[in-house]
């Protein structure tokens, strides 16, 4: 029933049909990423670095320059390579476990700082890559490999809310969104402006993608696109994030 | 703005971690990234002073991760740069120093080693060897220096620079808290004038094109698939390494092929060795030094000479048995009796080895 589109320009070919499994998310926030960039006409000066986690299966998958790096540490590669060549545009793509839980303190200080980059991160509620354990942004109730009785929010917490963590903590300038993959157009605007406000100089930019992990999971098509339409989107807020207005300075 | 910290030649008199941060600037480097620990915090102060001046940066991160993961994007975009650290910030260090071995990735790391373990003391000690030649989840495919004066902090890091960009492996100025704190004379000057010619850095990504269309992408991996795959991409890295080990490997000795005992020692405690052995043979006793100056690769077959003619080597450190390890395992096999002299953390006085030499000869 689905309508194959032609690839973006910015995908390599040759190394598709990519690596994830049927029904996976992640191709689609990819290929809004990939279409964005063909928008922008920015494949000369794209970096895109991938994390640990099912995003490490995507170190060939354009025709863009790419660096596969380690469990929660792309955003401080893409910081180091954008502060010492600035005329690069920086993506950081990574997993919910990859930014919210080992690699959070440098998301927050990367937001903080407004580090020039754009961090794309992946909310499929686990940790798809290593067999479906409980990750920050597992929903109350919901089993996983390490919650198998549902999550207990009085044990361990409600669901990290990123980009309102993010937008609260950014300076004026930063770009911060939660798109998902069940609105396909939408992610990929996001996404356009904040490769945008980072090719402007502006400062950080941020986009969550609530996005489906049928396998780890277990659901078929039409739970899998229930669960991310109709469950993710009672805890995530899906929309552009308005960051804080511009603050007080110290001593005023 | 000026182009060079230092032209022609000139004695200055200064700490450790402010000959560094010359050393980095006169070496090239562009950008600094860094958390602060003591003992090494000066070498930022000293380098945010001046690199504005020279059109370097410097970034201040979150933790020795970040500054370690920052320090390996600056290098893939082709920009010499450079990250100081000690004790539990080299911990932290390990973990992109093995992606840089893992993707030939030519970081600088300066380390100026404190006690340990844990936090232990901000001061000195020689106890971050194991963890600097051989840390990470890897093999230890990295060069390490380990210094001995200000004079070698100069030299040695205008040399790391260099050796990182012409070998591609991730390269450690080793110190310590006493070579970064002290006050010490030397001479710097500006390496080309001395026919030094520094190695260019090069992009890894983001070079001229577009990928696909002029080119093809620029894309790094660490990640594989069978066995097979990474048993070939360590095979070829342990091929390479020990392609250049005996170029890269450094030594000093005196005597070290003909006397009964020979001292073995590193860093700081190479001086200390020196002066009794020099005052012991004076004195006509068989004694004679041999110091590695690179811990990693280490000159291998001078050593086993050593170890082969000598009846005792005596191995001397501020560590329990860090730099013995690396010699017992180099010199396996070898006819001379091993004698530890360990002392953990604390400094070690010239008398302290000569008297242990005589007690060994009787
Ligand atoms: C330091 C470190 N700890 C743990 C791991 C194991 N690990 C690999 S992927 C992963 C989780 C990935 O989950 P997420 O970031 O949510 O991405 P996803 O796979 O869901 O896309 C973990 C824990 C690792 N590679 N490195
Ligand atoms: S495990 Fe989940 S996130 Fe990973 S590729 Fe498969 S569906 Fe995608």
């Amino acid at each position: 029933m689905s309508v194959q589109l032609a690839m973006p320009k910015s995908w390599r070919i040759d190394t598709k049909p990519h690596k994830f499994c049927p029904g996976c998310g992640h191709g689609l926030v990819l290929k809004a990423l990939g279409q964005a960039i063909d928008e922008l006409g920015i494949q000369d000066r794209a970096v895109y670095g991938c994390d640990i986690g099912c995003s490490l299966l995507s170190w060939d998958f354009f025709n863009v320059d790419s660096i596969q790096t380690h469990h929660g540490r792309t955003t401080p590669v893409i910081t180091g390579l954008k502060r010492a060549n600035p005329d690069l545009v920086g993506i950081a793509y990574m997993g919910d476990g990859g930014g919210y839980a080992i690699g959070s303190q440098h998301l927050v200080n990367a937001a903080a700082r407004n580090e020039n980059i754009t961090v794309i991160l992946v909310n499929n509620t686990q940790y798809g890559m290593t067999g479906g354990q409980m990750a920050p942004t597992t929903m109350p109730g919901q089993k996983t490999e390490t919650s198998p009785y549902g999550r207990d929010p009085q044990k361990t917490g409600y669901p990290t809310q990123g980009p309102e963590m993010v937008a609260a903590i950014t300076r004026e300038g930063a770009y911060v969104a939660r798109g998902t993959v069940a609105n396909p157009k939408q992610l990929k605007g996001f996404i356009k402006k904040a490769l945008e406000n980072q090719i402007a100089g502006n400062g950080f930019s941020f986009v969550e993608v609530l996005s489906t992990c049928p396998t780890n999971w277990r659901t078929n098509a039409e739970e899998t696109w229930k669960f991310v339409e109709k469950e993710m989107t009672k805890y995530f807020k899906v929309g552009e994030i308005k960051v804080p207005e511009p603050r007080h300075e110290e001593g005023k | 703005m000026p182009e060079k910290p230092i032209k022609g030649e000139k004695r200055y008199f200064m700490t450790g971690n402010e000959v560094v941060a010359y050393a980095a600037l006169a070496a090239g480097a562009d950008i600094m990234y860094g958390y602060p620990i003591t003992p090494q915090n000066e070498i930022m102060h000293y380098w945010t002073r001046m690199a504005p001046k020279y059109g370097k940066n410097f970034l201040q991160t979150e933790d020795e991760l970040s500054a370690g993961f920052t320090t390996v994007g600056g290098v893939l975009a082709g920009r010499k740069s450079f990250t100081a650290t000690a004790g539990p910030g080299n911990t932290l260090m390990q973990e992109p120093v093995s992606m840089a071995e893992a993707m030939r990735l030519p970081i600088v790391v300066v380390v100026q080693q404190r006690g340990g373990p844990s936090t232990a003391t901000v001061i000195y000690s020689q106890q971050e060897v194991t963890m600097t030649t051989i840390g990470g989840n890897g093999e230890g495919f990295r060069i390490v220096y380990s210094t001995s004066s200000h004079q070698e902090l100069f030299d040695y890091t205008i040399k790391a620079f260099n050796t990182a960009w012409k070998y591609r492996f991730p390269t450690f100025i080793l110190g310590d808290g006493y070579q970064a704190k002290m006050r010490e004379s030397l001479t710097m000057y500006d390496p080309e004038e001395r026919g030094i010619s520094l190695v260019p850095a090069e992009p890894y990504v983001g070079k001229p094109g577009t990928p696909g269309t002029d080119r093809p992408p620029e894309q790094y991996r660490n990640t594989y698939n069978v066995e097979e795959e990474i048993y070939e991409v360590v095979q070829n890295l342990a091929r390479d390494f020990n392609a250049i080990a005996s170029e890269v490997a450094e030594y000093e000795s005196l005597a070290a092929d003909r006397s009964e005992v020979v001292v073995v020692a590193h860093g700081v405690v190479s001086r200390a060795v020196k002066e009794a052995v020099n005052e012991l043979r004076e004195a006509g006793i068989s004694v004679g030094y041999f110091r590695p100056v690179t811990l990693r690769p280490l000159a291998e077959k001078e050593l086993r000479e050593a170890a082969d003619k000598a009846r005792v080597l005596l191995l001397v450190e501020s560590a329990h048995g860090q730099m013995a390890r690396l010699i017992k395992e180099a010199a396996y096999g070898c006819k001379a009796e091993m004698i530890p002299f360990f002392k953990p953390g604390m400094g070690i006085t010239a008398e302290e080895v000569a008297a242990r030499v005589k007690s060994i000869l009787g």
